[in-house]
């Protein structure tokens, strides 16, 4: 087996007709951008099971066939499904199959939400960025040196499309969270959708983002999404993402957060839908004092393949850091957690703490876990840790042996496992979302094990 | 009338290891019976066979309750039907309140008996109730099931859910173990409370004092999984001087004379 699977040639030659139709063509540093970026992943290709990070997880079936850019497909403005946030309590940006909806921002015209925006704030889509602000874009958007596990991120500087743009401007607090929305109708198809979002923090700002992915069709779409960060000095952004794509979906993200000192950037994703997730991580802590919360949760059934990969690079001394991941498993479905974190020699003072519980609901279901510290410096408190369990036995019977019938006993253990970590979200309305999809999926497992 | 407890030479094997053999034991409406007998001989093995937990195999004999066949029901249908197990190890459960876990039992229960369920506000009236018998920290009720919780604060949980949940029939397992004095009289009166003419109560100990408070109708000598002796309350004071040495040489003498 090679370390990459070479980019399919159908790629190579439809890609100057696709480039076309990309937003910000008229600006040379993006096209330059593009251009490098398609070039180099050419010559790499994706990422097989030989490379480190991507040991669990298998992409192959990205590379079976042609998922061609979904820039034109229908962003039909349909109901709003019922469980989409109340439209008052967030700062919504749209988007449906992979385009802007922006005659859905808020349900309204798009000026009431940007009218609702304090004075400092930007919340636009990528493409109108690029039109309306792109020298603000340009020293953030892709700039950064390429990282050596690059993943599918160069693909998707090159072919990125659409998605969300949030500049906070020193001291704004956003009170609101802001909802980025990406809906998939049954009209996704097989397309593939390259979105890009930038988040950037001033000095002393702070907003609270929810980045959600729904899928209400059955589609086998692929959403290929790099989220790029940066925080300012003293910012807390407070980062919530809910991945529902469609069953049958491919869901590959990847985070960059570039963080200052003294911030806080708090991090949590829960994962339930597509047929391959996966969630990439990385934080940079640049500056001292910063503290950085990465927790997220896999719930996994049927054939799902669910994986997060985070790396933490304390790059300066007196940072913490923790990370909290737990994976339930049911069916034949599999999850990995690979937590990587190095500490600098200069780094000193850290503490990371990183803990990964799995939980299996089925003789078949299994987790993979893959702690990986490296730590340069002396004075520092790092801990690890990783667990493979069932539901508890001894548990189970004294619930039982408490008149609760069995499924229900399952069904509350369960939910006990994961309570926990939605109970961690302070934001009631993003809180109410995540706590129904726990709900549901909960629903799902034990249909006749309902609340007592 | 059957019995409200009747055990008919049960045989109960363990990991592979027939630990009960041929116990035989009775139990009217209203009476205490204690149960004692040394590390190992089956106490615990009893009651969990009684409770109906998975890995504890019946190989043989029968147990009714009220005449209903008891091994033929699942673990949750025997609490339903009114089986309530004391464990001598309460169990934690990080994440369930003891709140949510006591309402989810009670209201399993009370849909059993063809009763509404009660919605937390009639819940906490009673569970409030039952608390302040037990002298009970009501903390205690918001937290986690047993998480943190001392071992006697632990064991008093355990007669709290009986006073909840109202069984038919108690077995309470070392319930006494890891209590104070003041704490040992508590709950001791708190059982006492429910001494009642339509249920029962097994009451496993290994220390006569408990006796002291709860003064039981009959005492049993359990030894190598069989009821080997039985008497009066006076029982449990004879063997607190003479210990059980006697009945396992017996037991063993009897063995070998039978082989
Ligand atoms: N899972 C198991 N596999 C094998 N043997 C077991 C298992 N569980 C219990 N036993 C054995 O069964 C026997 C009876 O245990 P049990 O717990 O019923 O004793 P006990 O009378 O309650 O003792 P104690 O007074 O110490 O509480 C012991 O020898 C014990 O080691
Ligand atoms: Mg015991």
């Amino acid at each position: 087996m090679n370390e990459t699977i070479p980019l399919g040639r159908e790629y190579m030659e439809r890609y100057p007709e696709w480039r076309e139709a990309l937003p910000g063509n008229d600006l040379p540093w993006l096209a330059q951008r593009r251009a490098d970026a398609f070039r180099r992943f050419a010559e790499r290709g994706f990422p097989t099971r030989k490379v480190e990070a991507w040991k669990y997880t298998n992409l192959n079936p990205l590379t079976k066939k042609l998922f061609a850019p979904g820039a034109g497909l229908a962003a039909t403005p349909g109901a709003l499904p019922a469980d989409a946030l109340d439209e008052k309590s967030v700062h919504r940006l749209l988007f449906i199959n992979g385009r802007a909806a922006p005659g859905l921002i808020n349900g309204r015209a798009a000026p009431e939400a940007t009218h609702a925006l304090p004075d400092g704030v930007r919340l636009m889509p990528l493409s109108e960025a690029l039109e309306t602000v792109p020298d603000l874009l340009a020293p953030l958007l892709a700039a950064d040196a390429e990282p050596e596990e690059a993943g599918l991120l160069e693909m998707n500087t090159a072919l990125m499309t659409e998605g969300a743009v949030l500049l906070l401007e020193p001291g704004v607090r956003l009170e609101k969270p802001v909802h980025f929305f990406f809906l998939t109708t049954e009209d996704a198809g097989e397309a593939a959708m390259h979105l890009r979002n930038l988040l950037v923090a001033g000095k002393g700002s702070e907003a609270t983002v929810f980045e959600h992915y729904l899928g209400t069709g059955q589609t086998g779409h692929w959403t290929n999404v790099v989220t790029e960060i940066v925080l300012a000095d003293d910012a807390h952004l407070h980062h919530y993402k809910l991945q529902n794509e469609s069953k049958a979906a491919y869901h590959i993200a990847a985070t960059t957060a570039k963080i200052g000192e003294r911030a806080v950037y708090d991090n949590f994703a829960m994962s339930l839908g597509a047929t391959l997730a996966r969630n990439d991580i990385q934080a940079r802590l640049d500056g001292r004092g910063i503290d950085c919360r990465l927790n997220g949760l896999h719930l996994a059934r049927g054939h799902q393949h669910m994986d997060t990969t985070t790396v933490l690079d304390h790059q300066k001394p007196e940072c913490r850091s923790s990370e909290t991941y737990k994976s339930v498993v049911d069916d034949r479905a599999e999850t990995v957690f690979q937590g990587k974190v190095l500490v600098r020699p200069d780094s000193q003072k850290t503490s990371a703490h990183q803990l990964n519980r799995n939980l299996l609901l089925s003789d078949e279901a299994s987790a993979n876990a893959k702690p990986e510290l490296r730590i340069y410096a002396d004075d520092v408190q790092c801990s690890h840790g990783a667990t493979i369990s069932e539901l508890d036995e001894q548990a189970l019977f004294y619930f039982r042996s408490r008149g609760i019938a069995e499924d229900v006993a399952r069904r509350l253990l369960t939910e006990a496992f994961l309570a926990e970590m939605v109970e961690e979200v302070k934001d009631p309305a993003v809180h109410a979302v995540l706590h129904q999809a726990m709900t549901d999926w909960l629903g799902q497992a034990w249909p006749k094990g309902g609340r007592p | 009338m059957p019995s409200l407890l009747e055990i008919k030479d049960l045989h109960a094997t363990v990991g592979g290891q027939e630990i009960l053999r041929g116990l035989t034991l009775t139990v009217e409406a209203g009476e205490v019976h204690a149960v004692m007998g040394p590390n190992g001989s089956g106490k615990s093995t009893l009651a969990h066979v009684l409770a109906g937990r998975p890995g504890y195999a019946v190989t043989k004999g029968e147990i009714r309750l009220q005449g209903k066949d008891l091994l033929e029901m699942s673990t949750e249908a025997r609490a339903c039907e009114g089986v309530f197990l004391g464990l001598q190890y309460p169990v934690e459960i990080p994440g369930v309140s003891n709140m949510y876990f006591l309402k989810a039992a009670l209201n399993a229960i009370r849909s059993h008996r063809g009763e509404t369920e009660l919605d937390a506000i009639e819940f906490l009236k009673i569970a409030r109730e039952k608390a302040k018998l037990l002298e009970m920290n009501e903390n205690l009720l918001q937290r986690a099931v047993n998480v943190g919780f001392s071992g006697g604060e632990k064991k008093r949980n355990e007669i709290f859910q009986m006073a909840l949940l109202n069984p038919t029939l108690a077995v309470l397992d070392e319930t006494d173990s890891g209590l104070d004095i003041d704490a040992l009289r508590i709950v001791s009166d708190g059982i006492n409370a429910l001494r009642s003419e339509t249920r029962a109560i097994l009451l496993i100990t290994h220390y006569q004092r408990l006796l002291e408070y709860i003064v039981p109708d009959k005492v049993h000598v359990l030894s190598e999984g069989r009821i080997v002796k039985t008497g009066g309350k006076e029982l449990a004071l004879e063997l607190e001087k003479s210990g059980y040495a006697d009945f396992e040489k017996k037991d063993a003498a009897a063995m070998t004379a039978s082989a």
